[in-house]
């Protein structure tokens, strides 16, 4: 019988070895992620100039950074509503998300998507999408796309646990298995499904075991440490690209906050919370940068970096114009 | 002029946009090693290989998705659903997806795919297998709808369907496949949202779609036997509608019914009939009938299926009602 302690993962106690040259990038990355939430939660609770649904990401930061630095600039990614920081890592610029957020002409779909639909064509983002588990066909078929023309591209689809029991989920890994699609499957298990706690929604609680089911190759482990997430995405990509293969790659993490803004996350005990807070990926990967040796001065000189590129980009945002015209993008003439 | 039937007319449009776009691809059930479970696809595995014409298991929200994401990248995927019966299954693809995403991206990305199969009530298959979901589609906005009721628009119209750079639903009639047309060799186009005037009549429009055209020219030919002259207009393309061509038939007439298989209650007929009384008020000399199906589960007994279609007779006492003549 499983249980909610049977999905614990303890960080893993050494360390890959990493170096400043590698893990500053992906730090600035996570830390800008934070930051652009961060304004995007004080956006949408003072003055209400973010609508609709907000779902953050902060305390996930390290899968989507990680995951997509294992990428070629080319390669494709698709993810869900949750999707900010995906879109971020892949290229999106902080201004085009933050307008977005705002419902601003200047925002990465003009105003007409919000946060949950991101979508960039020169970055290959694919988009983020609003119905669980409808858009892992999506990244199937784009996968296909390039198995189809040979054009070494992989694909890369997150979704979280709780996409994991709808048939969208069921059916793209079933196809992506049989067609072997240069695909990588990378569920973001934050352990709960909105509300509902895994060991409630689920009779298995590991979701990789579902590759077993289908002969594809598998893979699960802790999202704390952004350089474990690199090399094990890395191993899956390499795997799609050189021989076709999918791989369905469970990462652990947890959110800080609630499942949108709207939800104050009273289906989990204070001590829970603080316990992951303790294990921060962002603390821990900037503790990591200083055990590397990067010196004081070139840490804090990257932090205020990253500071005056969100208050840029919320300034753009509040100074954008209003979004003003869909009627152009229902059919394309 | 070579009579064709319906479904090569369909096999030729695909046979020939493949010869054209590499691109071009057929996935779905049954597609390939056993040609089309309604031989559709006959003789194009042999022809264009594995690679492209796609034999699917059965998992219609998996496939129909992978060809939105497939066409979101640059290929143009033909969706075959085996009937439009199962594209219900598919529906949050179609919908949320394929219709949306052009939208959804601000333009960045579309959706150049075709969903089609054979749809409408079918002999003696009963209420799942046996019913019209041309409404559905037709209601939504960033979708593309078309419904052939010849051969040579089958053909016409499929060809533009796959070049076309939007998601097209494409509902063949199911009773169709054998019905034969003059169709012309090589390249035909018949641009979506052009309604077709199969017969000319100066009392009474009679609006129809898919296999209800094949009911009303049967009616007018009936009714002509009372002196009664009717134009029937095939609507072809559901979204985008060409309300001018309908209006102008109307304006000459001053008299129309709109006749559909499907169900009554929001059906397609009601937007039509709501578009005609707009633009016609002035040129009307009765209210607009409907002729539909019952507001029923298709039944299967045979006496039964056939007394909740729309029959001959009841085009005919539409007519008359529509005429005072009743």
């Amino acid at each position: 019988m499983t249980t909610p302690e049977s999905v614990r993962i303890e960080p893993e106690e050494s360390a890959l070895e990493t170096t400043v040259e590698e893990l500053a990038p992906l730090y600035r990355q996570m830390l800008a992620i934070r930051r652009m939430e961060e304004a995007a939660a004080k956006a949408y609770s003072q003055g209400g100039k973010i609508g609709g649904f907000l779902h953050l990401i902060i305390g996930q930061e390290a899968v989507c950074v990680g995951a997509t630095a294992a990428l070629q600039s080319d390669d494709y990614v698709v993810a869900t509503y949750r999707e900010h920081g995906h879109a971020y890592a892949k290229g999106v610029s902080a201004r085009a998300i933050l307008a977005e957020l705002y419902g601003k002409k200047t925002g990465v779909v003009k105003g007409l998507g919000g946060s949950m639909h991101l979508f960039d064509k020169k970055t290959h983002f694919l988009g983020g999408y609003g119905i669980v588990g409808g858009h892992v066909p999506i990244g199937a078929g784009a996968a296909f796309a390039s198995k189809y023309r040979g054009d070494g591209r992989v694909t890369l689809c997150f979704f979280g646990d709780g996409a994991s029991t709808i048939g969208g989920f069921a059916e793209g890994v079933a196809l992506a298995a049989l067609w072997k699609l240069p695909l990588v499957l990378i569920c973001e298990n934050n352990q709960y499904s909105m509300g509902t706690p895994l060991y409630r929604s689920l009779a298995v609680e590991d979701v990789s075991l579902r590759a077993l089911a289908h002969g594809m190759a598998r893979d699960r482990f802790d999202g704390d440490d952004v350089i474990t997430v690199k090399r094990r995405i890395a191993e899956a990509v390499a795997r799609a690209r050189a021989t076709s293969e999918p791989t369905l790659v469970e990462i652990v993490t947890y959110r800080f906050r609630g499942h949108s803004m709207s939800d104050p996350g009273l289906y989990r005990t204070k001590e829970e919370v603080e316990e992951w807070r303790r294990r921060d990926p962002l603390g821990r990967c900037r503790q990591r940068l200083i055990d590397v040796g990067m010196k004081d001065a070139d840490l804090e000189a990257l932090e205020a970096d990253v500071k005056a590129e969100i208050d840029d980009a919320v300034k753009f945002a509040e100074d954008s114009p209003a979004a003003d015209e869909y009627l152009p993008y229902v059919i394309k003439e | 002029m070579p009579v064709i039937s319906y479904r090569e007319a369909l096999n030729q449009a695909m046979r020939e946009e493949m010869e054209r776009d590499p691109d071009v691809f057929i996935m779905g059930e049954e597609v390939g090693h056993y040609n089309g479970a309604y031989k559709v696809t006959q003789g194009l595995l042999q022809r264009f290989s594995e690679r492209r014409v796609v034999d699917a298991p059965i998992a219609e929200m998996g496939f129909a998705g992978i060809g939105v994401g497939a066409a979101m990248v640059g290929l143009r995927p033909i969706i075959e659903f085996m009937t439009f019966n199962f594209s219900l299954v598919a529906i949050d693809q179609i919908i949320n997806n394929a219709a949306k995403i052009y939208q959804m991206s601000g333009g960045q990305y579309h959706v150049p795919i075709v969903f089609r199969g054979p749809g409408g009530p079918a002999v003696q298959v009963a209420s799942q297998h046996s019913q019209a979901l041309e409404s559905f589609y037709a209601h939504v906005p960033g979708l593309k709808v078309a419904m052939p009721s010849t051969a040579l628009d089958a053909k016409g119209l499929l060809k533009t369907a796959i070049r076309d750079d939007n998601p097209v639903v494409f509902i063949e009639g199911e009773t169709l496949y054998n019905t034969t047309w003059e169709v012309p060799e090589g390249e035909l186009l018949i641009p979506l949202g052009q309604a077709d005037v199969k017969r000319t009549g100066n009392d009474i429009t009679l609006i129809a779609w898919s296999k209800m055209v094949w009911t009303c020219l049967d009616a007018a030919r009936a009714l002509a036997d009372d002196g009664i002259d009717c134009e029937v207009v095939d609507i072809r393309s559901l979204r985008p509608l060409d309300v001018d061509t309908l209006a102008g038939s109307v304006r000459k007439t001053g008299r129309c019914v709109i006749v559909e298989i499907g169900w009554p209650v929001a059906g397609f007929g009601a937007e039509v009939a709501y578009q005609i009384q707009r633009q016609c008020m002035d040129s009307l000399d009765a209210p607009i009938e409907r002729v539909t199906s019952d507001d029923v589960p298709m039944p299967y007994a045979k006496n039964l299926e056939d007394e909740v279609q729309p029959q001959v007779k009841d085009v005919v006492a539409a007519v008359r009602r529509a005429l005072y003549l009743d």
